[in-house]
Formats: structure tokens, sequence, C-alpha cells
């Protein structure tokens, strides 16, 4: 599995409000999360996610549980997040709906070109090449299975 | 020797377990995307619907016609599957979950962040996302990575104006936003007898803004008693020498009146450094701090006086509300000019009752003071329930004093 993108540089704790904002979570079409992803960051950056990388600091996605900000990112056309850490649930959450997540402490610029392999633990931004741990066997099953819901149906 | 989430897991830190839960639970917010999860599984029937809860808290009642529909969807799903279910007006899941339902020992996943509330109880409770939550309905279980825990170790008793938050906001700000991440808290030490149970939840709720999985409590005679009135005999769970990653000690005696300063959690500072500071709003509730104790502590500190800044007042829970309307406390807190607001999350996510305006600050005994989360352009200080109660009765942030 390879992602590739060009690269959106963020800070560290960002967080689940910040992702996508509380008021916009009542319905059940994904592109408003997508739409108003960030919002409350920088308002232009939803329309600029599309084929990009986010290479953020450390704990993104940290507060709360909730999925609409995995999904926002990936309806949005992020093609995968790279940061040092992540908050706990996020990071499921992202490998859940199939949003490849890659833990590594990268620097960024932005709009550089990234490439990542989740399950060879490497990430290129630039011309340099950093190794950092693979993602278990299992999560990238779910990965490469576009999600859970996906795997889940696979294996019955 | 084990940690008591290595107890609860069976398993050493590090490794990956396969465990059956036996209490899974959602809201109305996180439910809603957990059932369209659980559609496109077409998993069948559920593994285990007498563990699984639906709880209605928080946008409650429905706000607009589109989240009714949508809770209308969730509430026939959940009776029709046999789940239980607790409608608009029950209360907050994590507290509902704690009035008897979460025992010790027990693996519980909620559908939110703030399930780390039930580690109050000595069980090992933490949040996971919809779609998690809809493979649990189909499985009765999930995957956990065991933990590495750090102890927060307790010595003496909260004395003066100090209460359980101002301890938790403490610990956050030591250890920071994500200075627990992927990790477990343990309440330990001699300090943990003098907390009641609401106190401890208090404590346990606020172990995720540290990053942490789960923020346990031994279950000890107080955690007993509590549970017996629920009509459950429990016993005790004895702490065993245990390798805990790093510990961090705290004497109660010398812990302060403290806020959180937005938009991070983690940036905590003595009330008496901010004092004086303008405030348009003061919330008390919440899985934080909307329980019985809570409300009855700002009544005594509110009692015979006029609020000067407007207040809201979300009782956690029914049963809550039913004990401040018994003992008076309720008469109080309306005749002091509060405006009680019905069990719920109430503004605390900011999607209704009780939005922040641009510029507006607010006083919040909530958990979290991310930017506009409670309104675009509002701010969020987060304080305990003394410090909401004098500065609604000043006008403004001020320091609690000593309760008589």
């Amino acid at each position: 599995m390879k992602i590739e993108g060009r690269a959106l540089c963020l800070g560290e704790d960002i967080d689940t409000d910040v992702i996508i904002a509380g008021r916009y979570l009542r319905t059940r079409d994904r592109s408003e999360w997508a739409r108003h992803a960030f919002e409350d960051l920088d308002p232009s950056l939803a329309t600029r996610l599309e084929g990009t990388v986010i290479v953020a600091g450390r704990n993104f996605g940290c507060g709360s549980s909730r999925e609409q900000a995995a999904i926002a990112l990936k309806e949005a056309g992020v093609r995968g997040v790279i940061a040092p850490s992540f908050a706990r649930i996020f990071f499921r959450n992202a490998i859940n709906i199939g949003l490849p997540v890659i833990e590594c402490e990268c620097t960024c610029r932005d709009n550089e070109a990234v490439s990542a392999d989740p399950g060879e633990g490497t990430v290129t931004i630039g011309t340099h090449t950093y190794h950092t741990r693979p993602l278990s066997p299992r999560m990238l099953e779910i990965l490469s299975a576009g999600g859970l819901v996906a795997y889940w149906r696979g294996r019955r | 020797m084990s940690t008591l989430s290595e107890r609860i897991l069976g398993a050493p830190a590090g490794d990956y377990v396969d465990r059956q839960v036996d209490r899974a639970y959602v809201h109305d917010g996180t439910g809603v995307l957990t059932l369209e999860a659980w559609r496109a599984m077409q998993a069948g029937a559920p593994a285990r619907p007498g563990r699984c809860y639906v709880l209605f808290d928080h946008i409650v009642p429905a706000n607009n016609s589109v989240t009714a529909g949508l809770q209308h969807d969730l509430r026939v799903f959940a009776r029709d599957q046999g789940f239980h279910f607790t409608d608009v007006g029950e209360g907050i899941c994590h507290q509902l979950m704690g009035e008897g339902i979460a025992l010790p020992g027990e693996v519980v996943v909620g559908a939110d962040s703030h399930t780390c509330t039930l580690g109050a109880f000595g069980a090992f409770a933490t949040g996971v996302g919809a779609t998690d939550m809809a493979a649990i309905w189909a499985e009765g279980g999930t995957w956990f990575r065991v933990p590495e825990t750090i102890a927060i170790r307790m010595r003496g008793a909260l004395s003066g104006p100090a209460e359980a938050k101002d301890l938790a906001l403490t610990y956050v700000g030591r250890l920071s936003m994500d200075g627990a991440t992927y990790r477990s808290l343990e309440f330990v030490g001699d300090g943990v007898a003098s907390l009641s149970i609401d106190s401890r939840m208090t404590i346990s709720n606020l172990a995720v803004e540290t990053g942490a999985k789960a923020g346990l409590f031994y279950a000890d005679g107080s955690t007993c008693r509590y549970l017996e009135a629920y009509g459950h005999r429990v016993r005790p769970q004895e702490p065993e020498e245990c390798c805990y990653e790093r510990e961090l000690h705290f004497d109660l005696g010398e812990v302060v009146p403290v806020v959180a300063v937005p938009p991070r959690v983690d940036c905590v500072k003595p009330v008496a450094e901010m004092e004086g500071m303008p405030l348009d709003q003061v919330f008390v509730g919440t899985c934080t701090n909307g329980r019985f104790e809570d409300l009855s502590r700002f009544a005594a500190i509110i009692r015979g006086e006029k609020v000067k800044v407007r207040t809201l007042i979300a009782p956690a829970s029914r049963s809550v509300l039913a004990r401040a309307t018994e003992t008076g406390t309720l008469a109080t807190l309306v005749a002091a000019g509060c405006t009680i607001l019905p069990p719920g999350c109430g503004p605390c996510l900011g999607a209704h009752q009780g939005v922040l305006g641009e510029g507006e600050v607010c006083l919040s005994t909530a958990n979290r003071n991310f930017k506009n989360r409670m309104g675009v352009g509002g701010e969020i200080y987060l304080g305990s329930v003394a410090t909401a109660a004098a500065s609604a009765r000043a006008g403004f942030l001020a320091a609690p004093e000593a309760m008589p």
C-alpha cells in the first residue's frame, strides 16, 4: 500500500473540534463534513485538501470520539495523515474508515511531494526519507479493504 | 504483578488482546453513525443486545427536525433490537452508566471519549469510534492494546475551597494534552479514600484530556457502598505491587482553585491570578460536574443571593434532578436566578441550549475549551463548581472561599 500527495503542514494538538465542528455533525451528508473541515482553523483550507497528505505535529485528532473527523478528511480528498503521535480514538477511527495514518516525526514544507508506505514504515517528503514503525498486519488489511465495514463483510 | 488495566484485560502492557466487552454504549450523537456502519455491515443480529445501551444526551430534546429524524431512527432501532434505551431527559450516558450499571472489573466501551469516567468504579472503560462500535454490536467484543500505566499518587485530603475538578485540571496541566497518549492512568495512594464517588468520576472524566485510554480507581469500601444502593454486592479491588511507567505525586492539601485557559485544557492557572476577568455566562453541568454533589455545592455558595451573570445549570441525570428537587437544592438555584436545563450535555458541545456569541466568555465546569467549541468566537474557561458559584455571585471570575 502506498500513499502519495502533496504535503499540507499542520501544528501540534489538532483537535477534532477544529477538524469538524460540533455544529455540523447532525447530518448523514458526508460532503457537508468535508466542506467544513478545518473551518475554525482556516476557512479556506477545506477547498485545498484534495490530493494532500497531512503532515502534522504531535497528538493529532485529540478530543472527541467523533468519527466524522476522520470521514471529513477522507471525503475532502486527504490521502493520509502523518504525525509523531495521534489521539488513540482518532487513530482507530481513521483505520476503520480507510484513511491511512502513520506515526512519524518529519520535517514538513507545504506542497512538497509526499510518498509513504504504512506497511513498510517509510515516509518520503521531498528528498528526505524517514523510517518508522509499520502498521500491524490487521490494520493494513482493514485499510486495504477500504475500512472495517468492508473488511468485516469480506471475512464472513 | 499487574496494574489494574493489565488485570482486567488479562495480559501484560504492550500485548494485543481480543476481549468480549461487558457494556457497550452509544449516545444520540455517535449512535447515528454507528447505526449507519452497522447497516452497511449487514451483520444480522447483534451478538449480545442485553449488553448494549443507547442513551440520548447530546442534543436533547432535538434542536430541529433533522436531528429529530436522526434520533427517531436510532430510537426505533434500539427498541427493535432489545438494547437498553434511555430517551430525552434521562441524563448523560456516562452518568447513567455510573448509576449502578458499570461495575468493578468490567470492560466497558462507549462511543464517546469521556467513557473513561467509569474508571471511577474500577472498570476498564474507554472510548471508541462509531465503526468500532458497530463491529462490537456484531461480535460482542473488540481488540485492545493493553496500555502502560502512569500512576497519579495522592496523599492527604482536599482542603479549603479546592475540589476534585481543581485536582483534575492540575494533573492535566502537569501531564499535558498528550502526556498519557496510548496509556492508562491509575489514581492511587492514601488520598483516594477521602474522595467521594462523584469526585472520583470527575477525576476519571478528565483522563482523556491527557490522551489517556482509561483512568482507573481501585474499587474500595466507598465504591462498594455506592453500588450496594443500586443492589450490587461487589468486592474491593486490592492493588498489587506493580510496574508503573512513571508516577506523579500530588499532595491534595496543596491543590488550589484553578482554571484552564482557552483553547487548551492543559493551560492551567490559579484562579487567584485571573480574578476580575469579565464573564458573559457561567455553565454548571456535564459528565464532569453535573452530579448532585456539584449542584449542592453551587447552591450552598449562592444561597440567598442572586447571580450577576447568566447562569445555566444542567443536572447530569434525572435522578440528580430528582434529588436536587427533594433536597430543596433546585429551589435555591431557581431563586438565585439560575436557568435550569434538562438533564443532558447542555451547551458543552456547542449545538444548542446556551451557545456563545462572538467575543463572549464562559466559565464552564465542563472538560473542553477548544476553539469555537461552544460557539464561534466564544471563549471557554474551565473551572470547578465552587469557582463557578463564586463567579456567578460576583459577576466576574472570582476565587471561591473555603466552604464552612
